[in-house]
């Protein structure tokens, strides 16, 4: 399996879109080594802005700039940006509607090494709680890439969330996503499992093991988490009559609470979470075996597609 | 002594027969001919008369300016500039004890300042709001909303009749503005985040190459809140000389006096520190606060601050001080209250 880094992808896609779009400006918190505007910051210098480190001053910043006409992309640290910065986020970029892009990158347990001060389990929940906002977490990076492109064409305020490093790819590099569209990976009658981020490789790897066990598992990328793709939840879990949600973030708030709220409303359906378990995350020098032990693994997934399947109506 | 830009500017208009709205514009040419000064880039300092200005003004000066006399535009044609601050006052008392809440002191002390802004310096049209050359305005003490509302209304962006809606379901005039209301281009309310979007108005006109100013109005509570600093380090390293920062210095905050809570000074020596062009002003003085504005318009290279020094709850005798902080006015002190106004 081929690894790519989606915040190179990210910052390639944002040079690609300033050749052509002369509003566009990138901020960054002294980060840009790690988010990689730094691309962004050497093909058109005069159109990005460091702020240094200070999140509520990059979301202000960023803020002023929609309000003149620009339109911002404005990244760091997920846990940071979304987190230290959440209010000026509600109050200043949500509630005036602002043209604000805001790029967390880092996000999940990705950054294994730095430890739970720099891992991100809780941004999805918070974004995903103000009005206005939507919040996009691409599977790998060339849907980052296609998906930068559809944050920046989409009026109003965009939260991108972003893993550290190369992971996975799940698509080819001139993948078409659209925001608010989930996509269906592959097909299956048995059981829906409905994944975000770097969780939808994980899921693809569960389904291929479930398949050996004759279970036929239907794989969704919901790279939008908001606005949700509720008829696309509802149809899954009416085909398949279960469903397993699976994100590098909290159980509460965020992929799994979003999915629960819709079916228990609409279509209630036998369905398992999987993800962080309220609790923070650590170090390891090896991302893999934090993930492993958060149990964020094509094995986790499978066995709860087995449990689920249990509870399944006939 | 005459001690002001305006003092001179008048001497000189009267001397050399050239109008006095288009001396306005030429501080720099007075720093020129050494009438005043301001000090060079990028250690500017309060603006002073020169010895040679002093000379100049004493030579001829009578007993000037008169306030309340000088005629101001507003929407129902000229005022007088004393008679326009009254009746904004007035509004602001009856739009507050209508609403039964609402920071009264804190309209009160801000108050001359959004008129002089409105009325005497800004470029904007109440009937194109929208206009891309317009200065602009952030009220970042957001709980002010009643005297900005006030200032709009008289400066003809939305009906008088309107002000009494305030914060009332449906009503344009929420109790924090918003972008609901003409005029008003950054919603506000959560106190400290409107230097960083100012430096990122800022940021946005110098990409542009456009030259309207980005006026600014913080509390002095206000200043408690990190992030003001943040953005006054990153305006003060992008030298964003376009902004103009106001600090509302009534010298309270909700719970006491700014220096009890949590104590601010010295207000000045932190821009000063921070890398900004700062100025002291009596924020009541409508001639200093104008020569202050006018000297942010020439001076290059750094942000301005104004620090005024105001009174909170001023106009009316009796809510001067923290007493009408968080309180609002019954029948009859109200009624005393627009007494009071019409008296003086």
């Amino acid at each position: 399996m081929k690894l790519k880094s989606p915040v190179e992808y990210f910052g390639r896609a944002l040079v690609e879109r300033g050749a052509t779009d002369p509003d566009l400006v990138v901020l960054d918190a002294d980060v840009s080594a790690s988010t990689k505007t730094e691309f962004f910051k050497e093909a058109y210098p005069d159109r990005f802005i460091e702020v240094g480190i200070s999140e509520q001053d990059l979301v202000g910043v960023a803020s002023g700039l929609a309000v003149s006409g620009k339109t911002p992309v404005a990244a760091a640290f997920a846990t940071f940006i979304v987190g230290r910065a959440w209010e000026q986020l509600l109050n200043t970029v949500a509630r005036q509607n602002l043209n604000v892009k805001i790029v967390g990158t880092h996000s999940g347990l990705s950054p294994s090494a730095d430890g739970g001060s720099h891992q991100s389990i809780a941004d999805i929940a918070a974004v995903r709680v103000m009005p206005r906002f939507s919040v996009v977490v691409p599977a790998d990076a060339p849907s980052t890439g296609c998906l930068t492109g559809e944050m920046i064409d989409r009026r109003g305020p965009v939260y991108l969330r972003l893993s550290r490093g190369a992971t996975p790819t799940v698509y080819p590099d001139d993948v078409e996503l659209s925001i608010g569209r989930a996509e269906t990976i592959t097909e299956g009658g048995d059981v829906t499992v409905i994944a975000a981020g770097n969780m939808v490789h994980v899921a693809l790897q569960a389904a291929e093991s479930l398949r050996e066990e004759k279970v036929e598992a239907k794989v969704v990328d919901m790279h939008t988490v908001k606005p949700l793709d509720q008829s696309a939840v509802i149809e899954s879990a009416k085909e398949t009559g279960a469903v397993v949600t699976v994100e590098e973030h909290s159980v509460l708030g965020g992929l799994g609470g979003a999915v629960s709220e819709i079916l228990s409303e609409n279509y209630p359906t036998p369905l398992r979470r999987i993800g962080v378990m309220d609790r923070f995350g650590m170090s390891s020098r090896n991302y893999q075996r934090l993930l492993e032990r958060y149990g964020l693994t094509p094995e986790a997934v499978a066995e709860a597609a087995k449990k689920v399947l249990k509870v399944k109506k006939k | 002594m005459p001690t002001s830009i305006t003092s001179v500017l008048r001497e000189v208009s009267r001397r050399y027969n050239v109008p006095l709205e288009e001396l306005r514009f030429h501080a720099q040419a007075l720093r020129s001919l050494r009438l005043i000064d301001y000090g060079e880039a990028p250690h500017f300092k309060g603006v002073e008369l020169t010895e040679l200005g002093i000379f100049i003004t004493n030579l001829t000066m009578e007993d000037e300016p008169i306030l309340a006399g000088d005629l101001v535009q507003t929407k129902t044609g000229v005022k007088p500039l004393g008679q326009l601050l009254k009746d904004i006052r007035r509004k602001v008392l009856q739009m507050v004890a209508e609403a039964g809440s609402g920071h009264l002191g804190a309209s009160m002390s801000i108050l001359d300042i959004l008129a002089i802004l409105y009325f005497m310096k800004m470029q904007h049209d109440p009937t194109n709001p929208g206009w891309t050359e317009r200065d602009r305005l952030i009220l970042s003490k957001g709980h002010a909303a009643p005297a900005l509302y006030a200032v709009l209304s008289e400066a003809g962006y939305f009906p008088e009749e309107e002000l009494t809606s305030l914060r009332e379901l449906d009503s344009r005039l929420h109790g924090h503005p918003g972008t609901i209301t003409p005029g008003v281009d950054v919603a506000t309310g959560s106190l400290g985040q409107g230097l960083s979007v100012a430096v990122g108005m800022a940021l946005a006109a110098k990409m542009d190459e456009a030259s309207h100013r980005i006026y600014v109005i913080l509390g002095d509570g206000e200043l408690n809140e990190g992030q003001v600093w943040e953005a006054a380090m990153t305006a003060a390293h992008y030298g964003l000389d376009n902004i103009v920062a106001i600090v509302d210095r009534n010298q309270y905050q909700l719970t006491g006096t700014t220096e009890q809570v949590k104590a601010v000074e010295p207000v000045s020596e932190k821009w000063r520190a921070f890398g900004w062009n700062v100025m002291n002003v009596s924020g009541h003085d409508v001639y200093a606060v104008l020569d202050a504005l006018e000297v942010c318009e020439h001076a290059k290279g750094s942000p301005h601050v104004i620090v005024a020094k105001t009174t909170k709850g001023k106009g009316v005798s009796f809510m001067e001080g923290n007493r009408f902080s968080r309180s609002v006015p019954n029948a009859s002190q109200l009624k005393q209250a627009l007494e009071e106004l019409e008296r003086d």
